[in-house]
């Protein structure tokens, strides 16, 4: 494959235990783009992420970060890999131990020997992006949803990643904050020459802000395309999906025995 | 029947090489990856001391207010006894070596236990339930080193400072008791003691015994809630095993220690 690509992942199996969670999952993200990674609850998007992270190896088939093997790495150049990536996690996951604050400057402190004074400019600058340099001193615990997944967004940019990935920063947003976080996204991606990953249910932001999506369920990759080809493809799935039907092709319910035989059974 | 009880002792078996064999083995290698890691808990020691104000600082009150009331019990009961032999101005003797090579590290150790080494284990489970291990390891920075090591350390070294301190209340107990209460002659409280506590026989052993109790219940603390179950029961559960586990660790290896360095000149 061309080395325009920052992230390959080829032919990429993977279970939890005995249960396969993807299915020879095929994907590229070229560099410089903006890619969206949709689909429903549960069908294997936060997996994706972890293994383009390294903090889960595929069973079979290969992720390419940068041209590089991620599952060959050894423990020191994953760790020198990963510092030129930043990830939101899906329940931010800030430290709990430290403020908001000492949160985004976290990374500077570990990576690098900027002196203090320039820490907090560089850090005072990434909350003020997402709104929230005036809640610097507060504790997570004092942070409403929104407010510490916006803070756990300014701690992933905190080194200015050449590989983004967002796990899900939209859920819990008002519709203000969601637009601004969303422009946000692309600026950054834009302004720093990175690449970035977006996993997000929230279609209509997505379909504006994106180069390409890909579509999954359970596990494999069903459709992939330009925002336009999205809106203009006749998938039914994917219209249930864009379009938020309850019925169509894709189950609502996670798999299960029949219902009724399931209440009656004793 | 032979087939029953031979598949009892095979379940027996598993459960053995499953749940303590296998953990402790385990166990020794997150140990091993602790002590590689600890580069930086002593080149930015902030991080340590940090922790040894969690671990140590805020035992300290539990540890003296209960080493006073042990040091007054032993006052009254060993008064009690001495005096039946006539020789109750060797109190302050028996006060401090009881102290000073047994009830100080292990009882410091049982308290340590629940104090602090519950509250590492808690607080390491949660980060790693809450995915704050998994984020840092994802930010290139390796928990153990980061999260585990320091607490470990900080640990290790409160352990001995708060025995000591547990003995020396213990002894200020005794006194009070003893000389202020009963009325036993002070000046023999005070020589006796002296003239029959060893620096290298009963203060180093008692220092060596709360080092490795030190040791046992940090190590249990880290590795429990490192490896706790991403969930509420399971940090809860972590968290009640090690209390439990480093009660038993405690005991089992005062015996050891005692065997080995207090035989009887
Ligand atoms: N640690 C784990 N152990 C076992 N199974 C897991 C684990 N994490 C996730 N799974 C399973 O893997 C599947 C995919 O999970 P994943 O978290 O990747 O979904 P997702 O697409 O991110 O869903 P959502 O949109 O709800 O976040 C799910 O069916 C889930 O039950
Ligand atoms: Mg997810």
């Amino acid at each position: 494959m061309a080395t325009s690509n920052l992230v390959e992942v080829e032919d990429v199996t993977f279970s939890y235990d005995e249960r396969q969670v993807l299915k020879n999952i095929n994907l590229v993200v070229p560099k410089g783009r903006v890619v969206a990674i949709m689909g429903l609850s549960g069908c294997g998007k936060t997996t994706l992420l972890r293994l383009i992270g390294g903090a889960l190896r595929p069973n079979h088939g290969e992720v390419r970060v940068a041209g590089r093997a991620i599952n060959r790495l050894s423990d020191d150049e994953l760790f020198a890999l990963r510092r030129k990536m930043g990830m939101l996690f899906q329940f931010g996951a800030l430290f709990t131990d430290m403020s908001s604050f000492d949160n985004v400057a976290f990374q500077m402190r570990e990576h690098t020997n900027l002196p203090e004074s320039l820490i907090r400019d560089l850090a005072l600058m990434k909350l003020q992006a997402v709104g929230l340099r005036g809640a610097a001193d507060l504790m997570p615990s004092e942070l409403s949803g929104g407010m510490a997944r916006r803070v756990a967004l300014a701690r992933s940019i905190a080194l200015d990643p050449m590989l983004m990935m967002y796990d899900e920063p939209f859920t819990g947003l008002d519709p203000i904050s969601l637009g601004v976080i969303g422009q946000l996204i692309r600026r950054l991606n834009d302004s720093l020459g990175a690449t970035s990953i977006v996993v997000t249910h929230d279609v209509a932001e997505a379909l504006e802000l994106v180069d390409y999506v890909y579509y999954m369920s359970t596990g494999k990759v069903e459709f992939h395309g330009t925002p336009d080809q999205i809106r203009a493809a006749g998938l039914p799935s994917l219209r249930q999906f864009v379009y938020g039907e309850p019925d169509g092709p894709v189950p609502f319910h996670y798999p299960a025995p029949e219902y009724r035989q399931d209440l009656l059974a004793q | 029947m032979t087939g029953r009880i031979a598949e009892l002792m095979r379940a027996l078996g598993a459960r053995i090489v499953n749940n303590w064999v296998w953990r402790l083995g385990v166990a020794i290698r997150f140990l091993w990856l602790t002590l590689r890691e600890s580069g930086p808990s002593f080149r930015r020691f902030h991080l340590t001391i940090r922790e040894i104000y969690f671990a140590g600082v805020l035992s300290l009150v539990v540890i003296m207010v209960s080493g006073l009331f042990v040091g007054m019990v032993l006052g009254l009961q060993g008064y009690d006894t001495l005096v039946r032999f006539g020789s109750s101005e060797v109190l302050g003797t028996l006060v401090a070596l009881t102290l000073v090579r047994e009830l100080g590290p292990v009882v410091a150790g049982l308290l340590f236990a629940s104090r602090a080494g519950s509250a590492i284990t808690a607080e390491i489970g949660l980060m790693k339930a809450t995915e704050q291990l998994a984020a840092m390891e994802m930010m290139a920075v390796d928990p153990i080193a980061r999260v585990v090591a320091p607490r470990f350390w900080a640990g290790v070294i409160s352990m001995p400072v708060l025995a000591a301190l547990f003995s020396a209340m213990g002894v200020f107990g005794g006194y009070l008791v003893g000389v202020r209460l009963i009325g036993v002659d002070e000046g023999s409280f005070w020589s006796q003691m002296q003239a029959s506590v060893d620096f290298r026989e009963d203060i180093v052993n008692g220092f060596i015994k709360s080092l490795v109790f030190g040791i046992a219940v940090t190590w249990i603390a880290v590795y429990e809630g490192y490896d706790a179950p991403p969930t509420a029961e399971g940090v809860s559960g972590a968290t009640t095993r090690t209390v439990v586990t480093s009660s038993l660790a405690i005991l089992a290896l005062d015996v050891v220690l005692t065997a080995l360095m207090f035989r009887g000149q």
